[in-house]
């Protein structure tokens, strides 16, 4: 708890996790989608301020993460070819492919840039009409509206040499698999803040009322997310199952219409593979047919790679909830930030990668607890 | 890679089909698309996620969020340049820790 102190309100947050406690009268899981949470939470050890009972489920929302291994590879094969200038964001760096990363294919002579924006890229094609540009389009629905933006503006101008390498995943259908898997433990949501500004929550009281699980659209900040869970607590204690909204200083029911409207027109959704979990269904957005030319897929000679990801790797089970990073076999031996197996481990803002950076290992209580996970 | 920061638009111009601002997070100043947030003028505060503009907010709200945004250290690595980029992604062996914040043991 550290951490906490630093920030302006930390006596606040004391009161307000002892208000929790007040209120908590039976155990609770409640799972945060998004992993700028994840990170916030295990930073700022807000699950341990939480009343015993109350556990923290650490959900699939780092895109970094879910990108699957074989996008990587694919992006590392465009990246290496002649004549392309490949665009990406910082975080996609040194996220490693099967033998490679990004900036080792800068070091090898391929041109791979950063970008603050995808609008960036766009940039660079109408400098560089005699290179192929491609952006990499990694991220949920708050990261959609900037690439959709980009391509529309391509095809506007008849840019020939931009395209986009899609791996753009939603929220609501992983929720949705989430509750649909065999021995879900998870009994509420806190709804991610960034991508509800996009897509406001209209989208969510159908789950909320199928599944009977309470949703919290949520912030980042410690007291955002005390605030979160204080109100899914006080739902899962009377038995509602609401969709609330404790971000309302940025989130409305509605969200952002004209990048809604923008989305619809440049994107289709499409199966999707995520990184440690397989393909859900519906569960991202592709380019439809009338923005596919702008498709980095098609473009490119890259549908013959195929890829597969470590056996021992139990990321998939860390991303619905079923075990902690620490009761992964593989976890902190096998599997480190330097030499990560899966995707959780990849990013900082994924759950083992968040344990792991914060000496999350197991204590003896858990291992006791964690034992029928760990010899199965 | 999610957060949205906050910043104050200090001006506004048209840049072929786009509405663009100048949009100052804490003295870093990043160009903005504004088009999915037609009602910003100069003055107001936005919410902005990799150069557009997500929704407006008022001035309190931003000014906590962003003390808050570097309190937490993740704003450093939503607004690096190129060049801190590289040199970030240089100083950590492949795999990685993308905001920076990984000391492995």
């Amino acid at each position: 708890m550290k951490y906490l102190t630093e920030f302006r309100n930390g006596e606040l947050a004391k009161k307000m996790a002892r208000e929790i406690a007040a209120v908590t009268t039976k155990p609770w899981k409640i799972m945060e989608i998004c992993g700028g949470q994840t990170h916030s939470i295990i930073k700022n050890g807000i699950d341990q301020m939480l009343p015993a009972g109350i556990e923290m489920i650490h959900g699939p929302g780092c895109p970094v993460c879910v990108t699957p291994l074989e996008l990587i590879d694919k992006a590392l094969a465009i990246a290496a070819g002649p004549g392309v200038i490949f665009c990406s964001f910082g975080d996609m760096l040194r996220v490693p492919g099967t033998e490679r990363d990004l900036f080792q294919v800068k070091g090898a002579g391929g041109d791979v840039r950063i970008v603050y924006s995808p609008l960036d890229a766009v940039e660079l094609a109408v400098k560089n009409p005699d290179k192929q540009v491609v952006f990499f389009a990694v991220g949920f629905e708050t990261t959609a509206p900037a690439n959709a933006m980009c391509v529309h503006l391509a095809k506007r101008r008849g840019l020939k040499n931009f395209s986009l390498l899609v791996s753009h995943v939603l929220v609501p259908p992983a929720i949705q698999a989430i509750l649909d898997s065999p021995g879900n433990v998870v009994q509420g949501f806190l709804l991610a803040g960034h991508v509800s500004s996009v897509m406001g929550y209209w989208q969510y009281p159908p789950l909320a009322a199928k599944y009977k699980v309470p949703m919290v659209v949520t912030g980042f900040e410690p007291l955002d997310i005390l605030d979160g869970i204080r109100r899914a607590i006080l739902q899962l204690e009377a038995g509602k199952y609401e969709v609330e909204n404790a971000y309302a200083r940025i989130v409305s029911f509605d969200g952002n219409q004209p990048a809604q409207k923008m989305l619809a027109e440049v994107f289709e959704v499409t199966d999707r593979a995520w990184r440690g979990i397989g393909v859900i269904p519906q569960s991202g957005w592709r380019l439809s047919a009338a923005y596919r030319e702008f498709d980095a897929e098609e473009r490119f000679q890259i549908s013959g790679i195929r890829t597969v990801e470590s056996p021992l790797c139990r990321a998939g089970d860390v991303l619905r909830g079923a075990i902690k990073p620490a009761q992964c076999a593989a976890f902190g031996k096998e599997c480190t930030p330097r030499h990560p197996l899966g995707a959780t481990m990849v990013s900082s803002e994924g759950a083992c990668a968040a344990y792991f950076n914060y000496g999350r290992f197991l204590s003896a209580d858990e291992l006791a607890s964690a034992g029928s996970t760990l010899s199965e | 890679m999610c957060l949205a920061i906050p910043g104050k638009v200090e001006e506004i111009s048209i840049e072929g089909e786009l509405r663009i601002g100048r949009v100052n997070f804490g003295g870093i100043v990043k160009r903005v698309c504004l088009d999915y947030v037609p009602e910003l003028e100069v003055g107001d505060y936005t919410i902005v996620h990799v150069g557009f503009a997500l929704s407006k907010i008022d001035e309190e709200t931003a000014l906590q969020t962003l003390e808050d945004f570097r309190t937490m250290g993740v704003l450093d690595a939503e607004l690096e340049s190129e060049d801190e980029a590289f040199t970030r992604a240089a100083a950590v062996p492949p795999s990685n820790c993308p905001d920076g914040s990984c000391s492995e043991k």
